[in-house]
């Protein structure tokens, strides 16, 4: 194997982790602040959707960032409403979260542009195009996104407190400080990242949208991130592992291996779904979530 | 706010539910309004093809039993504490025990087979639920992420085995030869019509009779049995079971392997009753539909099977919708899937406080 052959590879596995990255550092500060998010894939549908509907209209596809980054916010707050405010099971918001996403971008797809679903195709300044090194600006922007969620997390007042509110929101809430405000506060950021996952989906690595284009990705953002142990660096190494598996399982599709034969690609697609169970399971090391993930807080006790 | 909301039972039982199902399907009419349909005629085009045919009929309940099915499993999962979102993989895998099970012994008659098949069925099913469940139980790996995985892992597998293993070397699609002819469950025109009865011909078979005897099952089980007990004990309070004597590990994967096999039935109406072979995506994301079905329900079978004839209507009535104004895809249903879940799920208690207040509004002019 050459070198131009590594290279290929290495920038396919970037290109395939950059959405599971955005998504799974969306998950970060969302659980972070506790509130468990398994409508991660839902929002990168809607963002996905509005993105390359907003860039075909306006030609431009940083319209098109705006606008699926607003659509995940908009998503991202309902979560918080039922989750934040009004204390009801995170997991079936998710869940609902996830089916909206699908069913409207499937309607209001089909009822716009009547293309079973589809947007028209972009071109032009309707898409990101490769910047810099071959890669679009969103790449840059995502990958710009670890440093910071690390540091703004672990060195500034603001994350140690969104911390806090993800261990013992009690005694935040001791502090003076408002454990609604911070929760959702994480949860507008984490629709922000989504917008970006989504968006980069529809209007930097395709042309344009298509049904259920997000295909799992935010339920593999989901294990990476339990693989990551809630951790910006280690997402980052996540991400690009599952994105690697990704890139390998497209190159090796009919490609005979010496010694060990064909190796099917379902074998290597289900491994981080494999990888990220035994690793819950506690038979390699540990993944323990922020304690107080998925319970809402409850002022008067 | 955060006290609890105390409300007659007939209230949280039914009011509650029937309020956030208006609710959703008032967001769904906006839906329809936005795109520009009249949700009227949308309305009447949906029971008209739902309820207004014997045909139509035939199809929602046949859709009704797909329902039941996955809407029991997530409510027996429920009732133990556990949410089971894995109903898409532990039915995926059910099906596969179907074929396997059914292509396997063809040589046997259909008294014989058909009870096979709805055995392998549940048993896959529930092999497929119980790994979580004794991974949260004993592990504690949590009982969503690893349902979750667990469907990502079935749909890898099944197409695994449907492209390489399972295929008719002959057939370009990946599905699996026919089912012996004795296996199919018999459609409910062809029973009826033994006794001399006539209805339109639909998917609908006999496999309903069995969703309902599951319903009646359920409710035993539950509400009857000391195992039912200590399910619901060990889902309200794990600590007070174990003051108790009852194992939260034991009762969890029990209620995760009834739930698996309960998943299970959705194969055998899909491939034993109707399509006959073993296909991809034949689940069809009813799984999901399943929990909205058993929040619906407040995770009864009488519940269920109302929350379970209301989405047969819907998926039944989508399709000829459809048909009728292009522009309302069946997509539809899972939009108001979506927000029954939402709605009836994590917005409970906003429905809840809604409903408190109307009844003490109502108490309060009679006095």
């Amino acid at each position: 194997m050459d070198l131009g052959v590594l290279v290929t590879i290495f920038d396919s596995s970037l290109r395939l982790s950059i959405p599971l990255l955005a998504a799974c550092l969306a998950g970060l500060w969302s659980e972070r602040s506790g509130v468990v998010d398994i409508g991660l894939e839902g929002k990168m549908l809607v963002a996905a959707f509005a993105a390359a509907a907003a860039a075909y209209i306006s030609d431009s596809a940083w319209v098109g960032l705006l606008a699926g980054i607003a659509a995940s916010v908009v998503f991202a707050l309902i979560h918080g409403f039922a989750s934040i405010s009004q204390r009801g099971n995170q997991i079936v918001s998710g869940v609902a979260i996830n089916m909206l996403a699908a069913g409207l971008t499937a309607i209001v797809g089909n009822a716009w542009y009547g293309q079973g679903g589809r947007t028209p195709p972009l071109e032009g300044a309707q898409r990101f195009g490769d910047a810099i090194f071959g890669h679009s600006a969103l790449v840059y922007f995502v990958l710009l996104a670890v440093p910071l969620t690390w540091f703004v997390l672990g060195r500034t007042r603001f994350g140690l407190r969104l911390r806090a509110v993800g261990e013992n929101p009690a005694a935040v809430d001791t502090a003076g400080i408002s454990v609604t405000g911070l929760r959702y506060a994480a949860v507008a950021i984490a629709g922000v990242l989504c917008g970006l996952a989504g968006t980069y989906l529809s209007v930097g690595q395709s042309a344009g949208f298509l049904p259920n284009m997000t295909a799992g990705k935010g339920f593999i953002a989901l294990a990476a991130l339990i693989f990551a142990k809630w951790r910006a660096w280690p997402a980052l190494g996540a991400c690009f592992l599952f994105g690697l598996l990704d890139a390998v399982a497209i190159r090796l599709q009919g490609i005979s291996l010496p010694g060990i034969g064909e190796v099917p690609v379902q074998a290597i697609q289900a491994l981080p779904y494999l990888m990220t169970v035994i690793l819950l399971a506690g038979v390699i090391g540990t993944a323990i979530p922020p304690r107080a993930s998925g319970v809402p807080y409850v002022k008067e006790r | 706010m955060s006290a609890p909301i105390d409300l007659p039972k007939w209230a949280d039982t039914i009011v509650v539910p029937a309020v956030s199902v208006v609710a959703a399907f008032l967001v769904a009419g906006l839906v329809v309004l936005s795109i520009g349909e009249n949700p009227l005629t949308a309305t009447r085009w949906l029971l008209q093809g739902s309820l207004g045919t014997g045909e139509g009929l035939g199809f929602t309940l046949f859709y009704m039993t797909d329902f039941i099915f996955v809407g029991l499993a997530v409510a027996v999962a429920y009732h133990a504490g556990l949410f089971n979102i894995g109903g898409e993989g532990q039915a995926t895998l059910a099906g596969l025990g179907v074929a396997l099970v059914l292509n396997n012994l063809t040589f046997l008659p259909g008294f014989l087979l058909i009870p096979l098949g709805i055995l392998g069925a549940a048993a896959f099913g529930a092999a497929w639920a119980a790994i979580p469940g004794y991974l949260q139980a004993k592990r504690g790996s949590h009982i969503v992420i690893t349902t979750i995985m667990f469907n990502w892992l079935a749909s890898v597998l099944i197409v695994y085995l449907l492209v390489n293993v399972l295929r008719e070397p002959q057939s370009m699609n990946p599905e699996t030869r026919a089912f012996p002819e004795q296996s199919y469950i018999p459609f409910m025109h062809d029973a009826l019509a033994v006794f001399g009865i006539k209805v339109p011909a639909s998917q609908l078979n006999l496999t309903l009779f069995l969703a309902l005897a599951a319903c009646y099952g359920v409710w035993l089980l539950i509400y009857r049995s000391r195992l039912g007990y200590a399910i619901r004990v060990v889902g309200s309070n794990p600590t007070a079971a174990v003051y108790a004597g009852i194992s939260p590990a034991r009762v969890i994967v029990i209620a995760m392997v009834i739930s698996g096999a309960l998943a299970g039935g959705l194969a055998v109406n899909e491939l034993m009753g109707y399509q006959h072979r073993l296909l991809l995506e034949f689940t069809a994301g009813y799984g999901f539909v399943g929990i909205a079905v058993a929040l619906m329900g407040r995770a009864h079978p009488v519940g269920i099977i109302l929350a379970s004839l209301l989405f047969g209507i819907l998926y039944q009535g989508g399709a000829e919708l459809a048909f009728e104004q292009p522009a309302i895809t069946r997509d539809m249903v899972v939009v108001i899937g979506g927000i029954i879940i939402l709605f009836a799920g994590a917005l409970d208690g906003l429905f809840r406080r809604l409903v408190a207040r109307m009844l003490m509004r109502s108490s309060m002019a009679r006095a």
